[in-house]
């Protein structure tokens, strides 16, 4: 019997999504995605290049917060127009961004509610999801699964989509690639033959009835889905002994 | 050439509906003595093109801005600027927002003096219907791509802060990171550099590497020494984020009677007693 949280179960499917990445900046925003990008580097994918989050590329793991600790060896310089010049426009980046809204093809809004030229609630803004979202392979962390999140129409397209993406022709959507998209209930991807997302799993204890009640569009899913995988006794090591001792990610998916 | 001049010459030379780029990155680096002279002017209509900070959110809130175009507005430690936040929710100017790599595009054309440059983020984005204006192009070559023309952010005057400079115009940073403020300077008419401290250009490499001296004097025309300029944003390594003055400033955007108090405490003052009442909390 596995006594893994749910947050826990989540942060191995966020490691999973950067496991063929290679040599790849992954940049994860949040906590729990923090940790499952750090937990990949540990395990499974130890070419990962990741920052310190400020300025230079941080070369051994830091548990959350310890990115400036003494032990943690510092690579090459990394401001933030380098960051565009070497990584972004260079495609060689996995980022996993949070999502407020995010649609049935993968558009995701974490800019605003409402119209844009007069937001009912003012979020983050932009910041570099559309250049992200063109430029390299981009998944999403959603820690409160429901239909006010997975809609049939974002407010307005801060990451782009596939639907958009096709639009823009063969030539400017060539590194367009939404990878996955990791809940509290589920994972999900885009393999469909629309682009158009499917449910990869379900997180144990989630029942696929309750992934599609709460979720405002149509999901695609096979006849049976499988369950999301525990932790291996490694990686609850890792993340409860290492990475998260202070068990951070439990409060942002509190089941 | 001694180009030393004050906040108040500086934005004696201002007028309303200039174009204005402010340097640094969020709540980093700020030229915040700068911003806060601009705050006591009767300035207005301004067009501010930056990585927004405070100094965003206090513009707004002094309704100083006409027109924002920015690539994100954040206090870093506090990821939602509560004041920029009140002021879009209130519709109260134009928002021109870029993905953070376009700002950045559109900074290096104006530098380079071209009329655009092409760039590939921003496609498929709701970038696109925010900006109405911006146009397209495409490839002459086989591929045929078509791409945004990210257009020129020709500023009529930059604002920047750095920690060291000489009296001439060169200008050194010091913390990790020189974020885009030689741009900010190549896209403007006139350029003002305010600095931590004022010291000799022998003296550049007692603190730091060659490379850190990243500002010449060809991009800039004023140079102001200010100690504490770019408070409460920081500026490492004279001084980190005063995150407990952020907190209060951020705590105010909800609180009418709180601002009210925190404007005439800090910012209905001179320089001198902005920096006294800091020291004094």
């Amino acid at each position: 019997m596995s006594d893994a949280t749910r947050a826990e179960i989540c942060a191995v499917a966020i490691a999973e999504c950067f496991r063929d990445d290679g040599e790849t900046l992954m940049s994860a925003f949040g906590t729990t995605p923090t940790v499952g990008g750090r937990l990949a580097k540990l395990t499974f994918s130890p070419d990962l290049f990741m920052t310190d989050g400020t300025a230079t590329a941080a070369e051994t793991v830091p548990p959350l917060g310890g990115e400036h600790g003494p032990d943690v060896v510092k690579g090459a310089w990394m401001p933030f127009r380098l960051f565009f010049d070497n990584v972004v426009w260079t495609t060689r980046r996995h980022a996993m961004m949070m999502a407020s809204q995010i649609d049935r093809f993968g558009n995701q809004n974490f800019a605003c509610i409402g119209p844009h030229e007069k937001p009912k609630a003012q979020l983050l803004g932009m910041r570099g999801a559309p250049g992200n979202t063109i430029y390299h392979r981009t998944s999403y962390f959603v820690p409160n699964h429901t239909a006010k999140v997975f809609v049939e129409k974002v407010d307005v397209v801060s990451g782009v989509g596939y639907d958009r993406a096709a639009e823009l022709g063969e030539a400017t959507s060539r590194y367009h690639d939404i990878h996955r998209v990791v809940s509290n209930l589920g994972v999900f991807d885009f393999e469909t033959p629309d682009h158009s997302m499917r449910l990869v799993s379900v997180h144990p204890d989630v029942s696929v009835d309750q992934v599609l009640e709460n979720t405002g569009f149509e999901l695609a899913h096979d006849q049976v889905v499988p369950e999301t995988r525990l932790p291996s006794d490694e990686e609850s090591h890792l993340i409860r002994d290492f990475l998260d001792p202070k068990g951070l990610i439990n409060k942002e998916i509190p089941v | 050439m001694d180009k030393r001049t004050t906040e108040r010459e500086v934005v004696a030379e201002l007028k309303d509906g200039m174009t204005i780029g402010i340097g640094g990155w969020g709540s980093r680096r700020k030229p915040m003595s700068l911003v806060r002279e601009i705050l006591r002017s009767d300035l207005k209509d301004l067009t501010i093109v930056t990585y927004g900070g405070p100094d965003v959110g206090l513009l707004c809130k002094y309704g100083k801005v006409k027109k924002l175009i920015y690539g994100f507005v954040s206090l870093d430690s506090i990821p939602l600027e509560p004041h920029f936040r009140q002021a879009r929710q209130a519709g109260g100017f134009q928002a021109g927002e870029l993905d953070e790599g376009m700002l950045q595009w559109g900074l290096r054309a104006a530098a380079h003096k071209l009329p655009f440059l092409p760039v590939r983020a921003g496609l498929g984005s709701d970038v696109v219907s925010v900006n109405p204006d911006f146009k397209t192009v495409r490839s002459p070559y086989q591929d045929g791509e078509e791409l945004i023309a990210m257009p020129a952010l020709e500023l009529d005057v930059a604002l920047i802060h750095m920690n060291r400079a000489d009296v001439s115009g060169n200008g050194q940073f010091l913390g990790p990171d020189p974020y885009f403020d030689d741009l900010f300077c190549h896209a403007a008419k006139r350029r003002f550099m305010s600095c931590e401290k004022i010291v000799e250009t022998q003296d550049f490499q007692k603190e730091g590497s060659v490379h850190t001296v990243s500002i010449n004097r060809l991009m800039v025309d004023g140079v102001i020494e200010a100690p504490g300029g770019a408070h409460f944003t920081e500026c490492t390594p004279d001084y980190g984020r005063d995150e407990a003055f952020q907190k209060e400033y951020a705590s105010t955007a909800k609180d009418p009677d709180a601002w009210a108090a925190f404007k005439k405490r800090y910012l209905e003052v001179s320089e001198a007693e902005y920096q006294e009442a800091v020291k004094s909390r």
